[in-house]
């Protein structure tokens, strides 16, 4: 049945749901919720719920709990993301699976604690060090985080790396109706004796870590790991179009604010005016040829690209059309948030 | 579709009055988002929240121009009033709010819910106003609000019969008024 589910501690059931039975993190608004929820409800079904001293303890000790091949999680907001990109890029390079919520705010430095989407570029291009990519979703609804969320999980394990979840401040904080998926066996989730550190009782020696002194052998690593990054591509690359077949007008927005470009995209075809939307659901791997057929139709005058930033996944959308049609850019910051009144403007005004 | 906006002091009752409506429009099986303003903003000053209800998919939880704006107090009169649609409706609470709209082309309700409501519960004003927006709904019933009150407070079971009784007393309040 559906009830009616705050964002942050509808994650948090859905991980619960998902057979996540550790989370580490350290207290940041906008998505305390997260922590609050899982400090009382793990206890009750067997699993822990740590606040570490900081995020940099938090995002290790993931590291830790997802070599013994449980299934974890940290969550925190853009300035505690921050700290933890260093244990991310270690994951990434120790190929283990884990589940990381950002709750994005308005940045940069401390900034404020209102909704932004400023972290696209530390999200998908690596945000720590080194030659990786974390698999990043971007959902936009309270629904699509439990349904992401419940399957963040699986997707971690089946190529072994990080999958973040990003949000803001505004998807955390809602209320909408959700329905949670039932609770996993952990009996059933997939099986890890062939690499995980569960100690020497089967007599087995396991050995994880991220370093490879070798320069071979690093890039061998590197090749092993971007191969599968194009399987990743191949086969979780997600996004939704909304009246685009005919569209002369493209948004492509994602999160909370593909939800305000869709309500103007309604108004806009109130007006007579052709608008559409591409939402990619995916951030990492990015829809690009969704975004690059659309560019080949004839009838599109043009593309703007909406984010609560300066302008991040503009750049994105722009390698994806490619020079074929105008690409623009819509943006507020420090915590605004665009009305769908805003975008019909800009539509009608032709800037 | 209704677009609510509600607004007041910290400690009015705001965001659960919109609870309130999420949740009897859940009961109704309708779609509905509650977006609470959080933060700094809330702390010591002024909490608002905005409330949808509709039986399609909602789009943008975000509000522009509200079909309702119900103001606990002065600041939030002044600060949404100019937003709220044309042919529109304002609520004040007149027991706080000590003046009136400046706007000639929308309903303007002056409704002392604290009053009201204390003659029942001194802390009921935000179901009384619930109570009070059902006639002008229209398309909520006395059944899903009545739920809705028992969910938000089933850790308090002792305060749900003199919230109901709120309820009800705000909706033959208002009914009153419409005829």
């Amino acid at each position: 049945m559906k009830k009616l589910w705050k964002g942050n501690e509808a994650i948090a059931e859905a991980a619960v749901a998902a057979g996540c039975r550790y989370f580490f993190g350290y207290p940041i608004t906008p998505q305390n919720e997260i922590p609050e929820y899982l400090s009382w409800r793990l206890p009750e079904v067997g699993g822990a719920f740590i606040q570490a001293e900081s995020e940099v303890s938090a995002i290790n000790m993931v590291y830790g709990a997802a070599g013994a091949g449980a299934r974890a999680m940290t969550s925190s907001s853009s300035p505690g993301v921050s700290l933890k990109q260093e244990g991310i890029s270690y994951i990434a390079g120790a190929e283990l699976p884990c589940v990381i919520v950002n709750m994005m705010r308005s940045g940069p430095g401390l900034g404020g604690i209102q909704p932004a989407q400023g972290d696209y570029f530390q999200a998908t291009k690596g945000g720590g060090h080194g030659d990786y990519h974390p698999i990043v979703y971007a959902p936009s609804s309270i629904q699509e985080f439990v349904d992401i969320t419940y399957n963040a999980f699986d997707v971690a394990d089946k190529y072994r790396c990080p999958v973040m979840i990003i949000g803001d401040g505004m998807l955390g904080q809602m209320m909408e109706p959700a329905e949670i998926p039932p609770m996993r066996d952990l009996k059933d989730l997939p099986n890890k004796d062939d690499w995980a550190a569960y100690g020497h009782s089967d007599g087995r020696q396991r050995l994880i870590n991220s370093i490879r002194i070798e320069a071979d052998d690093l890039e061998q690593f590197c090749n092993r790991l971007f191969e599968k990054y194009k399987v990743i591509a191949q086969n979780e690359t997600r996004s939704e179009e909304y009246l685009t077949e005919d569209a002369e007008y493209i948004f492509v927005a994602y999160g909370s604010v593909a939800r305000i470009c869709k309500a103007a995209v309604v108004e806009l075809r109130a007006h007579g005016i052709k608008a559409g939307l591409i939402r990619p659901i995916t951030l990492y791997p990015y829809p690009s040829d969704v975004i690059a057929k659309r560019a080949k139709s004839a009838q599109v005058k043009k593309f703007i690209t909406v984010e609560m930033s300066m302008g991040q996944m503009v750049e994105d959308v722009r390698l994806a059309v490619n020079g074929l049609k105008p690409v623009e850019f819509y943006g507020r910051c420090g915590g605004n948030v665009m009305m769908p009144a805003d975008l019909v403007k800009y539509v009608k005004e032709g800037k | 579709m209704q677009k609510i906006t509600i607004s007041g002091f910290g400690g009015q009752g705001v965001l659960s009055l919109g609870k309130f409506i999420s949740y009897s429009a859940i009961e109704q099986n309708l779609n509905t988002s509650w977006l609470p303003s959080y933060g700094p903003e809330m702390r010591g000053g002024t909490a608002n929240c905005s409330v949808i209800y509709s039986a399609e998919e909602i789009a943008a939880p975000v509000i522009d121009h509200p079909d309702i704006l119900i103001a606990f107090n002065e600041p939030s009169l002044d600060k949404f009033e100019n937003a709220v649609k044309k042919d529109g409706i304002i609520i004040i609470n007149s027991d706080i709010v000590h003046k009136k709209t400046t706007r000639k082309d929308v309903k303007f309700y002056e409704i002392p819910v604290d009053t009201l409501a204390a003659e029942i519960n001194k802390r009921g004003a935000n179901v009384y106003m619930l109570g009070v927006l059902l006639p002008i709904f229209g398309d909520i019933t006395e059944e899903a609000a009545i739920h809705a009150v028992e969910h938000v407070f089933e850790s308090k079971p002792k305060v749900i019969p003199s919230n109901i009784e709120c309820l009800k007393a705000g909706i033959a309040y208002m009914q009153k008024l419409l005829k």
